[in-house]
């Protein structure tokens, strides 16, 4: 990014870079809005439902023609409640959600900001998330609201606990903190990405064991089922979000959705060799074609990969039942927390003594 | 360009700081305090320590900020009521600040500086956090060990004092409950018509 200021002078490299992150949140806004549609297709396909089918050719606008409706309800605004921090809570949400996007490689060398610290700023900004949450329980002046973002934050503070030390595992493996690194780690071919790493193969139990935690900790992280306890219908009507309506409410439901794709991108960034494909081509083969062709198939498989990630988190909301909510804070910290703390000196051990291949 | 930045954030920083101590709103307060933390993270990252305003996010706004936001958000106290005795306090909290503004004074006084800081603690190192791991896991890998067993005491400390044991209570085992099979809980009989059990 700095080198397009470098290259263009100060206002043309900076109207660049302010188009490239406009393209960028384009993409990932007109992804969301698919994706969203996707998960209420795929929740609708597993109880034999149609699910929505009306707007547009098999329901694709449905996502759109919702938008619209959002932002033309009313906002209401409880009485009692704390207005400023009540519409601050669903703004910083969203933004919170996308500052996450900005250290995202989708191919090689398309990321927007090449942090040397990537990982720990998504885990920074992902800790962040809780915020809204807790702000919109607190701010709606409201029983509900309120003991939903009471347990929400505690769910939160739990999980992220396993989820950065399984981080740690990814980070003592591929020994960097930059996300480009790590994807180019498992770089050449299935077999070395971090899931199997099967050139240090004395990982690869180690490894599994961290990937199934990280997916059910993200799973946890974004209040998605099993783990909705914050927005438990059941028992909490809808938790933090009760007393919202229109575009507040299509913002704290965006967020969430930004949220759990960034997770899905995450765990194939750092488990599933990113925008690696299965199996590398020669470099000769890749010369031929032009660099952003090239990029364009790296993009394709990132993304193939995020979704797969998604799918899953849409079929799990589908199958599986709510947890209760001491065996949700008993999962976090007697299981996982003790297993991934054990996988970071196992990791730790291994790559001191035997130390990483590849 | 990193000049404004500084002044930008400084200036932040300055206002949500004082605004900590002038909200009338305890969680207002903290939700300043919240926006102090963040801003600093920005000053960190102008001065290149990227790894430190990083770890400053997670661990404080991240964790300790969100039990504090918590905490203050379930008490239920009149602050107003409480506030009104606070003025007998200012000879001792005006002492406090000028004490600590002293502190701050003379540091930046004893330290002969040019103005611009380095990092090179740890020469070599290509980012900041291989600089500090050199640093922190060499020259005082002692204290840091020493740090680490001080907040395992105080963790075991605070388990200890909040752990009951209520007897009579009845809690779920649930290794037990799975390893429950059918025959255990269950009984065939055969019942003849009209007859029962």
């Amino acid at each position: 990014m700095s080198s397009l200021i470098e290259n263009n002078g100060v206002l043309i490299g900076w109207l660049l870079v302010m188009g490239q992150i406009g393209l960028f949140a384009l993409v990932v806004l007109l992804s969301i809005a698919f994706l969203l549609l996707l998960d209420r297709k795929v929740w609708a396909s597993v109880m034999m439902r149609k699910g929505p089918n009306v707007v547009g050719p098999f329901g694709l606008l449905q996502s759109f023609a919702d938008f619209g409706k959002f932002l033309l309800k009313e906002i209401i605004i409880p009485a009692g409640a704390n207005k400023t921090v009540f519409l601050l809570a669903p703004v910083m949400t969203v933004a919170l959600a996308f500052a996450g996007w900005a250290v995202i490689p989708v191919a090689p060398g398309w990321v927007i900001s090449d942090l040397n610290v990537g990982i720990l700023y998504l885990f920074a900004v992902s800790s962040l998330g809780v915020y809204g949450i807790i702000m919109g329980g607190w701010a709606s002046n409201s029983k509900y609201p309120f003991l939903g973002s009471l347990r929400s934050a505690a769910q939160m503070v739990s999980y992220e606990v396993s989820i950065g030390l399984i981080i740690i595992n990814v980070i003592l493996v591929s020994g960097s903190m930059n996300l480009t690194a790590i994807v180019d780690h498992q770089g050449s071919g299935f077999w070395t990405w971090h899931i199997l790493s099967f050139n240090n193969i004395l990982l690869f139990p180690v490894m599994v064991v961290a990937f199934v935690m990280f997916f059910v900790s993200a799973l946890a992280e974004t209040n998605r089922p099993p783990f909705d306890l914050p927005e438990a219908e059941s028992e909490l009507v809808a938790g933090y979000q009760v007393e919202y309506s229109s575009t507040p409410y299509l913002l704290f439901m965006l967020g969430e959705y930004f949220n759990i794709v960034l997770m899905c991108a995450m765990m194939a960034i750092l488990f599933f060799g990113g925008w690696h494909g299965v199996v590398p081509f020669g470099s000769d083969f890749v010369n031929q074609f032009p660099v952003w062709m090239v990029n364009l198939g790296h993009l394709a498989w990132f993304m193939a990969k995020t979704l797969f990630f998604f799918f899953l988190f849409a079929l799990i909301k589908a199958v599986v039942p709510r947890y209760r909510y001491d065996q949700l804070m008993r999962l976090g910290w007697k299981i996982f927390l003790p297993t991934a703390l054990a996988a970071v000196v196992i990791t730790g051990g291994y790559v001191v003594y035997v130390g990483v291949q590849g | 360009m990193e000049l404004i930045a500084f002044y930008i954030f400084a200036a932040i920083v300055t206002v949500s700081a004082l605004s900590v101590i002038i909200a009338r709103n305890p969680v207002h307060s903290v939700l300043w305090l919240i926006l102090t933390f963040f801003t600093a993270a920005g000053l960190l990252v102008l001065i290149g320590a990227e790894f430190l305003a990083m770890l400053l996010v997670v661990v404080y706004v991240g964790a300790v900020a969100v039990l504090f936001l918590f905490v203050v958000m379930m008490l239920d106290v009149d602050f107003v009521e409480m506030k009104q005795g606070s003025l007998r306090y200012w000879p001792f909290a005006g002492l406090v600040g000028i004490a600590f503004i002293a502190e701050i004074a003379l540091a930046s006084f004893a330290r002969e500086t040019d103005g611009t800081i380095d990092f090179e603690a740890a020469p070599g190192a290509a980012t900041n956090a291989e600089a500090i791991g050199q640093v922190m896991y060499t020259q005082y890998f002692l204290l840091f060990q020493l740090a680490g067993l001080i907040l395992l005491v105080a963790m075991i400390g605070a388990i200890v004092l909040t752990l009951r044991e209520r007897a009579g209570i009845k809690r779920q085992n649930i290794a037990q409950q799975t390893a429950r099979r059918r025959k255990d809980a269950t009984e065939a009989v055969p019942v003849e018509p009209g007859k029962g059990i």
